[in-house]
């Protein structure tokens, strides 16, 4: 504790930084203010009215309610919840076995693989969504490819068949994502003592149980924050599905950030209902956010 | 048996860096062939750059496209660094109770799902226009502006601070220096490689953003890259070779600059979860 004096003669001092930096933040403070915060309290306002473009009135919960009986909506949340839980999982696994293999260093090629498992990732979500969307048409390359090995006799709808468009959704998402995800565990995984993997190997562990019992829970901080970033990505997915199936076949593929899009612009505006549906993606944010700070704070 | 599982290794690796490539390969072998031979499956070169170069030059405004998505990822990577780095610096350096509390309502703003507040800020241009045309709708400062301030980057800057040696901040004061001369003179000359790890990020998110300015620029004078890309992706009668053509021009810059940063380009993501 400093004593009484020390704080007398600090004051002035300590109150001239303090005011040098309050001006070093405060373009930040401002900017963050009028872009961020005042836009998601005025989305809340919205939420609360309704009408065609600018005649808005208040409505009360009438938009709130208007959620559970509007199935495009109950399309657009399962459609994201189908990608969530496949795609995000899966992408993981990948990402994780990738780092794995890539982490052993008497591996020949390690930089190849490592370089091109990644370059997807220096792509723009736009360009690679026109890119899948041609190589998934009937007449594209996947559909030859799988004709001349005899996997089919006749070329597959990707994007024209519910099912398959939401496959072919989620496949061009792991394609773009398991490389930079892989590349966030292979940091993590240059940290770890190399000698616990020794003890297990002396204890006869196979490399399947090394990599449950020690790899994965070693991981699990890393594990968890990017399986977050993938989540919201995925609860605000739009380039991808505007691009390949423009949320078709049907209402199959829409996501809910394309949906609130087609509210606002493409068909008649009704910005009220809008910001509605898209305060249910910041409902989901929160919720798996609060998730995450529970679980973290759980491994201290 | 370890034999058999090195084998096994090699071939899942080389079926992953397959599959990952090969959408490049057939991006740049496309752009030597005509759209016929695209739609045919053609996985050779052929003599068609030059003829689909043409084409795209004379069809669409692909210069003007490259334009304005430099003019908007060159400013908007600027600003950012330099407010970001501001405040990322006052945050570490000048600490205090109060600024620990606004940083971290700050750092709420990254949950904020863009879709959420793309509404509100397309009003907000929208009101703007009537009063400051030169940044209201359809304008290349409403399709940056949103984008430069963003609590990512003060964390960024914020945590790499932490490494930086705040003796130097006393030998500047004892040297005379004020305290921005501090941050201009010795700060960010200290920090090149955190500037060039968050340049290259904040250059490449804004090279290929896509909704805001699909929602805020509607002329065509003042498309970017990926509007352009989407544009022709989704025309009735694509001409497959020149769309490869404009898919990989417009990939080029990111890609040179992941081969040439690779080192800066890795440490930029990882700036995101240190500490």
């Amino acid at each position: 504790m400093a004593s009484i004096n020390d704080q007398a003669k600090w004051k002035p001092r300590r109150l001239h930084a303090g005011f040098i930096g309050w001006g070093f933040i405060l373009l930040s403070i401002i900017g963050i203010s009028i872009f961020y915060f005042y836009p998601m309290v005025q989305a809340l306002i919205l939420s609360f009215q309704s009408g065609m473009g600018a005649s808005l009135e208040f409505v009360g919960f009438d938009n709130y309610i208007r959620l559970f009986n509007d199935p495009t909506f109950t399309s657009a949340l399962t459609n994201t919840f189908i990608y969530l839980l496949i795609q995000v999982p899966v992408m993981i696994l990948f990402a994780l076995i990738f780092s794995v293999l890539l982490n052993d260093p008497t591996l020949k090629f390690r930089g190849f693989f490592r370089t091109a498992i990644f370059l997807p990732a220096v792509t723009s979500l736009v360009a690679y969504a026109v890119v899948f969307k041609y190589l998934f048409a009937a007449d594209g390359l996947v559909n030859r490819f799988l004709l001349n090995i005899n996997i089919i006799d006749q070329p597959l709808q990707w994007l024209n068949d519910p099912t398959l468009a939401k496959f072919t959704i989620i496949i061009a998402i792991t394609w773009r994502w398991t490389g930079y995800n892989m590349i966030f565990y292979l940091s993590a995984l240059q940290n770890v003592d190399k000698s616990m993997y020794e003890a297990a190997r002396i204890d006869g562990a196979s490399a399947l149980q090394q990599f449950f019992f020690i790899t994965i829970p070693l991981l699990k901080p890393i594990i968890l924050f990017t399986s977050i970033m993938s989540t919201i990505g995925t609860l605000q997915l739009f380039d991808e599905v505007m691009n390949i199936t423009s949320g078709g076949p049907g209402n199959a593929t829409l996501s809910i950030s394309m949906y609130i899009y087609n509210l606002s612009f493409e068909y008649t505006p009704d910005f009220g209902y809008a910001a509605t549906v898209s305060y249910v993606i910041v409902f989901l944010v929160v919720i798996l956010s609060i998730i995450q700070f529970k679980v973290a704070g759980d491994r201290d | 048996m370890k034999k058999f599982k090195r084998i096994f290794t090699y071939a899942f690796l080389g079926v992953a860096s397959f599959i990952s490539i090969f959408p490049f390969l057939w991006m740049v072998v496309s752009t030597t062939n005509k759209s016929v031979d695209v739609t045919q499956g053609r996985l050779l070169p052929g003599a068609h750059l030059l003829e689909n170069l043409r084409t795209l030059f004379e069809t669409v405004n692909l210069g003007t496209a490259l334009w304005n998505s430099f003019v908007i990822a060159a400013i908007t990577t600027i600003l950012t660094l330099l407010i970001g780095s501001l405040a990322g610096y006052g945050f570490e350096i000048y600490r205090s109770k109060g600024k620990d509390i606004v940083f971290n309502i700050l750092l709420l703003s990254m949950m904020i799902p863009f879709a959420a507040i793309m509404i509100p800020l397309y009003r907000f241009f929208g009101q703007i226009s009537a009063h400051a045309p030169l940044i209201g709708i359809d304008t290349l400062a409403a399709a940056l502006l949103p984008t430069i301030i963003t609590a990512f980057f003060i964390f960024l800057f914020r945590q790499n601070t932490k490494m930086f040696a705040k003796e130097l901040v006393e030998a500047g004061r004892i040297d005379g220096l004020g305290e921005i001369g501090i941050f201009f003179r010795i700060y960010i000359p200290t920090m090149k490689t955190t500037y060039a790890a968050a340049a290259i990020i904040a250059f490449m998110n804004s090279w290929n953003n896509y909704l805001w300015p699909l929602v805020v620029l509607q002329s065509p004078s003042n498309q970017t890259i990926p509007l352009l890309i989407s544009n022709l992706g989704s025309g009735y009668s694509p001409d497959y070779g020149v769309i490869m053509t404009a898919i990989v021009i417009a990939t080029l810059p990111t890609a040179i600059i992941f081969f040439i940063m690779q080192r800066h380009f890795v440490a930029g993501m990882m700036g995101s979860v240190k500490g």
